[in-house]
């Protein structure tokens, strides 16, 4: 007597026909569903640089430099002395009349920025599927990016105090 | 290490519920099911067998296959963990079937069986290993020297210099750590943990003089750098590799070279 073979109990419905003929039979088979991207001989072409080991190490580099600068920035605008209150024109003007703080900011500007803009550069190479979508996407991302900060370092070195 | 083992002194202390009778349990295994000759989309299939729960997952695979429905189709070859052939996830998990232990997963539930992801599934739990295999010959996984003339004698090495890559020696080539990576399931591009592991296996080796030529392979865009430490491989590796650890000393080996 064997005891260790049990029933199949089918709660989904098993794969064949369910209504009338199926599509597919063995000279017809269903497509594959491809892998995304997937290798092959010739693909990826080598491209030779250091360019992603450049862009690893900025990060974890910059990441250190930006845990200082963010976190004194956020003591300084929103702890000290007040707080939030007291951040005005004048604030903004009185810090900026020393070149110590205009490269603080302009350093953590660049930084933050760029750090960002790597980090989604990233996470768009690694979720973005269709080569077009990558690319779009990175357009609007670098776009962005050089907007932002132009304007910002434009402002920092352009910062006028008296202006009515 | 990926499959769990039950600690010694708690199988001493419990006996296992209806041991006394019989060893036999009622498991539900839920498999997921595709053959592209009947259609084009894959389902989960229940199959309830009863089975002592000390044997293992390719056991109770084996069982269904040869009772109760012969066009199962997984692959195994050695069914003793060496060969790699039987990686699969189970329960959401990359393991080797002939290594996982059914009393070790949780039999009260179904137990799920689905094949590796982020490689193009032919039938049921087998997949193409090709992008697999084509990632693992990029990085030149063979000795290569400087001489050109045939060795009179052996390549001598010291037990440190053997200790430096021990860990990587162990790959069986399963696929279990690549196909539990993120990154490679959105973009096979990337070389895969399987790779550098094979890699780190020659760059680190004494004898071999082509560690140049593979850090500068794994330095490419879809080199190392698109490790994110997420760990799976680690966690899926049947054989126990520090898989991270192993991508993460290339990586090193590539900025140390350069600074």
């Amino acid at each position: 007597m064997s005891n260790n073979t049990g029933t199949t109990e089918k709660t989904a419905p098993g794969i064949g026909p369910v209504e009338g003929a199926s599509l597919y039979d063995v000279d017809n088979p269903a497509p594959l569903i491809e892998a995304p991207r997937k290798r092959t001989r010739k693909t990826p072409k080598s491209t030779r640089g250091n360019f992603e080991m450049y862009g690893w190490l900025f990060m974890r580099l910059s990441g250190v430099v930006l845990v200082v600068l963010v976190l004194g920035h956020l003591l300084i605008q929103l702890v000290l002395d007040g707080g939030v209150s007291k951040i005005g024109f004048a604030f903004v003007a009185g810090r900026w009349a020393s070149p110590f703080w205009q490269v603080w900011d302009l350093l953590m500007l660049w930084l933050a920025m760029l750090h960002g803009a790597n980090g989604l550069r990233t996470v768009i190479n690694d979720y973005a599927e269709r080569a077009d979508t990558r690319l779009w996407l990175k357009g609007l991302l670098y776009t962005a990016t050089v907007f932002t900060i132009l304007l910002g370092t434009l402002v920092i070195f352009t910062f006028d105090p008296n202006i009515r | 290490m990926a499959t769990p083992t039950l600690d010694k002194a708690d199988a001493a202390g419990t006996a296992e519920p209806g041991f006394a009778d019989s060893p036999y349990i009622t498991a539900t295994f839920r498999i997921r099911r595709f053959n592209p000759e009947n259609s084009a989309e894959a389902v989960w299939e229940d199959f309830q067998l009863e089975i002592d729960p000390k044997e293992r997952v390719l056991d109770a695979l084996h069982k269904i296959k040869w009772d109760l429905d012969g066009t199962l189709t997984f692959r195994r070859s050695c069914a003793h963990g060496i060969c790699g052939s039987d990686a699969m996830r189970i329960n959401g998990k990359n393991r080797l079937a002939c290594k996982t232990l059914i009393k070790d997963i949780n039999p009260a539930k179904p137990i799920t069986v689905e094949p590796i992801k982020g490689l193009t599934v032919l039938k049921d739990l087998v997949v193409d290993m090709e992008p697999f295999f084509q990632a693992y010959r990029d990085v030149m996984p063979f000795l290569v020297t400087k001489e050109t003339n045939e060795p009179t004698r052996e390549r001598l090495q010291s037990a440190e210099d053997r200790e430096r890559f021990d860990d990587t020696t162990k790959c069986i080539l399963c696929a279990a750590c690549t196909s539990s990576c993120p990154v490679f399931w959105n973009d096979g591009q990337y070389f895969g943990p399987a790779a550098i592991v094979n890699a780190h296996r020659f760059i680190f080796d004494s004898r071999d003089d082509a560690g140049e030529q593979r850090l500068e392979i794994l330095n490419d865009k879809d080199g190392v750098w698109r490790c994110r430490t997420t760990f799976n491989c680690t966690d899926a590796c049947p054989r126990g590799i520090e898989v991270t650890k192993a991508i993460q000393e290339v990586k090193r080996a590539l900025i140390t070279r350069r600074f």
